[in-house]
């Protein structure tokens, strides 16, 4: 294993043309070594694509990738230090496990096989199952197999292209936290493909969303849900409020922006535009309902005259729907700590938060990008 | 009466099949009844008598062993070169993008389609104006079962290739094997049973032909020709004896494979 800290993957220009289809289009990334880097967006994005082309399954139209100091850009898949766990495994049906596994070690005429694959099965906790075939394994067992398949290489980069797509929901999770604690064990860069934010955000470093064959943002979850830079990216991880309005000027380090009437301020650092018309975005948890009229904190950012119009109790929280004058309804979720009554449908509320919760973005972007994506792809 | 009646009524179905088993049987019961008849006459197709003359001496009659000799040979050299080629083929048609892709695929299928004898008889036609007039025999024979037999290789290893899962390779590739391993250590393997399954029904197509063979043979006589030829005056009981030997072989073939799949999945289990 690499140890010098110079082995970071690097993709600078890459495009790949399909025929009468732009895949990918002029992609930079950069991938720290021993990060987990999470590829995220809605299917056709061409997060696999790129996947892909790391891979060495996809030779690249334009571009050139590179591992440390190693142009690794024309080199056929075999010759490279990557490995891949396929989406729905591509397990060989007619290897048992313990073949599967050792099929790489096998190929570059590694010895001790036995002893290394009984270690990476022990790993995946599979150790009594070496003499089974894939098919008699079920989905979870499968996905496990094909992880030690690749990691037993201790390749530089292992790249996993929606590893957990196939499992039920609580498989994905404990397979999440797993796949975690594996990477940090070994401290192999990973590059993990996924639709589902979720996935990204628990595991993850660095989350890149991708969109049409371009990178929107870049940046640690915590960062991109924040402050998300593009309406897509706002929608796409966890949910927003976009809402029309136009910026009247600057003060104190904070814009001034006027919403259908209302003045609020945001700092200038959460502007992506300071001038002319724009998105005003607030996430869902960050607002606070209020009975109409009530004193609010002071600095706070108001909008006045809201009705509630539909209320979901999901348990942990209430979603609310909560009308504003002009027509629109935001999204409201307040957790159930049971510190006061819930609203009921038709009561007139206030909607509070604070200014450096706010974010504001071009309104030449579709305040809907990225909405529709997540309901196709949860299916 | 009723429970009589509602036993029968359960077992229907398996009277149905037995009857439908018996039918598809029954012919090479008899062939297997009259390699053991000790016939009266020349010209007798009733069971006279039970002997194991036959069985001790298979190639009395004059010929027969020659030709069953020249089919088992044409059957073999056909499979091979035809199972080849025919593989070759799918791989191409299947993993290659060409021009005329789509026309070779509609092309394949011609040979099948189109009755034997218009096939039998241009391939004469063929030969004669190519001057191989007076030369038909076991190669002009061989080149006619290559070409029909060609079509059912590239029907059914294509039929396999398409089936499997392309990432299989990929999945080879990316841990390290070059591409002459992912071949033999996936692709092979994977769709062996479809090559030999060619390979099967591309022998029993050869060995059984006779319309092609027939107007293609020159002087050479196969198994089937000579069968046709003393269907006319005397039949050998012997005859019976290669029919039944050549069924109990398939059938040793097929029992034999089904019993080590079982074996190898008992195995694993």
């Amino acid at each position: 294993m690499n140890l010098t800290g110079s082995s970071d993957l690097v993709l600078s220009g890459i495009s790949k043309q399909f025929a009468g289809h732009r895949a990918v289009h002029q992609l930079d990334l950069t991938v720290p070594q021993g990060e987990f880097f999470a590829l995220l967006g809605p299917s056709g994005c061409g997060k696999t694509t790129t996947l892909r082309m790391v891979a060495g399954l996809e030779e690249p139209t334009a571009g050139t990738i590179s591992l440390g100091d190693q142009d690794i850009t024309g080199l056929r898949p075999y010759k490279r230090p990557v490995n891949t766990v396929f989406q729905n495994y591509a397990l060989f049906p007619h290897l048992d496990i313990f073949e599967n596994v050792a099929f790489g070690l096998r190929r570059r005429g590694i010895k001790e096989v036995r002893q290394k694959v009984g270690e990476m099965l022990d790993l995946v906790e599979l150790g009594a199952y070496g003499k089974r075939k894939p098919t008699q394994l079920s989905g979870g067992q499968q996905q496990r197999v094909a992880l030690a398949r690749a990691l037993i290489n201790r390749p530089q980069v292992l790249l996993l292209d929606e590893p957990l797509g196939a499992l039920d929901l609580k498989l994905r999770r404990q397979m999440q936290i797993e796949l975690k604690r594996i990477q940090t064990e070994v401290g192999i860069t990973f590059v993990h493909v996924t639709h589902d934010q979720e996935e990204a955000m628990t595991m993850a470093d660095t989350i890149a969303v991708m969109n049409a064959g371009v990178i929107e943002q870049l940046g640690s979850p915590a960062e991109l849900y924040d402050l998300p830079a593009t309406t897509f990216v706002a929608n796409f991880l966890g949910q927003s409020n976009l809402v029309r309005a136009t910026i009247l000027g600057q003060a104190d380090g904070s814009v001034v922006v006027d919403v259908h009437g209302g003045k609020i301020t945001v700092p200038v650092p959460r502007c992506r535009v300071t001038e002319g018309d724009v998105w005003m975005g607030i996430r869902p948890e960050k607002v606070f309902l209020a009975p109409a009229g009530s004193e609010e904190e002071a600095g706070s950012n108001v909008l006045r005259s809201a009705v509630v119009t539909d209320v979901s109790y999901i348990g942990v929280s209430t979603q609310y729907l909560a009308k504003l004058p002009w027509g629109q309804e935001l999204t409201v979720f307040e957790q159930n700590t049971g510190a006061r009554a819930a609203l009921k449908v038709g009561d007139s509320v206030d909607l509070h938060w604070q200014p450096s919760h706010t974010f504001v973005l071009d309104a030449a972007q579709d305040a809907l990008a990225g909405v529709e994506d997540i309901a196709d792809d949860a299916g | 009466m009723t429970r009589v009646g509602r036993w029968i009524g359960r077992h229907l179905i398996l009277f149905a099949g037995l009857l439908v088993l018996l039918y598809l049987f029954a012919p090479i019961f008899v062939v297997m009844l009259m390699s053991f008849n000790e016939p009266k006459s020349k010209l007798s197709y009733t069971f006279d008598g039970f002997t194991w003359e036959n069985w001790q001496h298979p190639c009395r009659p004059s010929g027969l062993c020659e030709a069953v000799s020249v089919s088992l040979r044409i059957g073999l050299v056909a499979t091979v070169i035809a199972t080849a080629l025919g593989t070759l083929m799918a791989f191409a048609m299947v993993r290659r993008r060409f021009r005329g892709r789509s026309a070779t695929n509609l092309f394949i299928f011609l040979p099948m389609a189109s009755p034997e004898i218009v096939l039998g008889s241009s391939l004469l036609a063929l030969f004669v104006s190519s001057g191989f007039g007076g030369r038909l025999g076991f190669w002009t024979i061989l080149i006619a079962h290559v070409m029909f037999c060609l079509s059912f290789v590239v029907v059914t290893v294509k039929a396999r290739l398409t089936g499997m899962d392309s990432r299989l390779e990929q999945a080879a590739m990316d841990l390290y094997a070059n591409e002459w391993q992912t071949f033999w250590r996936i692709t092979f393997p994977l769709v062996f049973p479809g090559i030999l399954a060619a390979a099967l029904l591309s022998f029993s197509l050869s060995f059984d032909d006779f319309i092609i063979t027939n107007l293609n043979a020159g002087t050479t006589v196969t198994f089937p020709m000579f069968v046709w030829g003393s269907a006319q005056r005397d039949i050998p009981p012997q005859i019976n004896v290669i029919g039944t030997a050549m069924f109990l072989l398939a059938l040793v073939l097929v029992l034999g494979g089904e019993l080590a799949r079982r074996r190898r999945n008992a195995r694993v289990r």
